[in-house]
């Protein structure tokens, strides 16, 4: 318009409005929401029970039930990340506004974290208790799952940009997630069942801390490039 | 003196087909570009490459003499988009909706009253945007298009859902756009009555 001319939001203002915005509507339909965590307590429950009570097998499968359990709840939920957005249009306007793609593909894996990675860390210390492993072992399990939700999320939102064009894209993104998300799994599997043994954890989660912080860096960008593929 | 918004050799391919070649097409500050053709003329196409969502084959876009695709961010601060997907959560109310939109362009919310008022939302604003009406959900396109800042107006179909009422307040909305000194493009296969300078581009 003619007139004064408004102020362009800055980009925290774009960041808090996309976290906001995705908060919001998680918090409409729960069930979304709900679905990753009720699998991943499911797979961690049951798990033992089909086992058999033994404490030594339980302690030494423990750590890779919960991890693999967790990585598929991940998965599960990334396959939605960019679908209503593609569907309503509203990926339209996120890519035609006045705020960096980067920006707001990050502000998208972050919400999906919040809504999807958190509740999962959150309640593996309950689930530990389900495979007797020892308390010790409790702290290092929640920071590596930690860093590895936060990967996945990020890393995630790739394939799901990659993907969001595509009619029933669950199989691929999944196929082009695995390998990315293997190191997280083989690392924190290990570590975890390191600290069971008590033995040194420090290695595994400075590895993924630092695939944490290389995925921060490079995924939203990676995902605002895909995302222009897959809008076209 | 060049044009606001300049177009140049605009080429575009959709798979093998060729939507047009060699488009060119200048608009100043004031006037209406209307895209007119058949269903499947590329239509969309043309303004979805406007806007940077597709790329061009060839040619290039100058928004005030400097690359639209290249200078993104400039360009797309002073662009509002409205197309066939109305782009709002439906699970959102009306006010989460445009709330949303003040994150990601310049809005002036001191004109929120005034504006609900005029497209007769005012009484909607609480209420989440599935339990409107399609024409209404259309009205809010419009509401979020006039709370933005954005001098050039990108309009796909206008007139889809809207009643009689509706189409002369969007006729109506785009006209004062334009006397202020604002700019729309605006792909329809309906012909617009509207005084105002029109450029045509025809595509078949």
């Amino acid at each position: 318009m003619s007139g004064q001319q408004a102020e362009l939001p800055d980009l925290w203002q774009g960041l808090a409005a996309i976290v906001r915005r995705d908060l919001l509507l998680a918090w409409r339909r729960p069930g979304d929401v709900l679905n990753p965590l009720f699998f991943f307590a499911m797979v961690s429950t049951l798990f033992p029970l089909a086992t058999g009570p033994s404490q030594e097998q339980l302690q030494l499968n423990g750590p890779g039930v919960l991890w693999v359990a967790a990585l598929l709840a991940a998965l599960l939920s990334l396959n939605s990340l960019f679908l209503s957005d593609y569907e309503d249009g509203s990926l339209d306007q996120l890519m035609l506004s006045a705020q960096p793609l980067p920006l707001l593909a990050f502000g998208k894996s972050f919400s999906h974290w919040l809504v999807g990675g958190l509740p999962l860390v959150l309640v593996s210390p309950l689930l530990a208790l389900t495979f007797q492993l020892p308390a010790r072992t409790v702290g290092v399990m929640m920071l590596t799952l930690t860093f590895g939700t936060i990967s996945l999320s990020l890393l995630g939102s790739i394939g799901a940009a990659l993907t969001v064009g595509l009619n029933r894209g669950t199989a691929l993104l999944s196929l082009l997630i695995l390998p990315l998300a293997m190191p997280v799994l083989i690392f924190g599997a290990r570590t975890v069942a390191l600290a069971a043994t008590d033995d040194a954890v420090a290695a595994g989660v400075y590895f993924l801390a630092a695939y944490c912080m290389l995925a921060l860096a490079l995924a939203p960008f990676a995902t605002a490039a895909a995302l222009k593929i897959s809008n076209e | 003196m060049t044009a606001l918004l300049q177009a140049d050799d605009l080429t575009l391919f959709r798979g093998d087909r060729c939507l047009f070649q060699g488009l060119r097409f200048a608009l100043d500050a004031g006037e209406l570009l209307w895209i007119e053709g058949p269903n499947g003329s590329g239509k969309t196409s043309l303004l979805r490459a406007m806007a940077g969502l597709i790329e061009l084959e060839t040619g290039n876009i100058m928004w005030n003499g400097t690359n639209a695709i290249r200078h993104r961010q400039r360009f797309h601060g002073n662009l509002a988009w409205m197309a066939h997907k109305i782009g709002l959560k439906g699970d959102l109310t009306l006010l989460d909706n445009l709330r949303f939109e003040s994150g990601l362009r310049a809005t002036d919310w001191s004109r929120l009253d005034a504006i609900l008022k005029r497209l007769s939302l005012s009484k909607l604003t609480a209420l989440p945007l599935r339990s409107l009406s399609a024409g209404q959900q259309r009205r809010v396109t419009l509401a979020r298009m006039l709370l933005a800042d954005a001098s050039l107006w990108l309009m796909d179909e206008p007139f889809t859902n809207l009643d009689t009422a509706g189409r002369d307040l969007v006729t109506k909305i785009v006209v004062e756009h334009l006397a202020a000194g604002g700019m729309a493009v605006v792909a329809s296969h309906q012909a617009m009555q509207i005084d105002a300078p029109v450029r045509r581009v025809l595509l078949t």
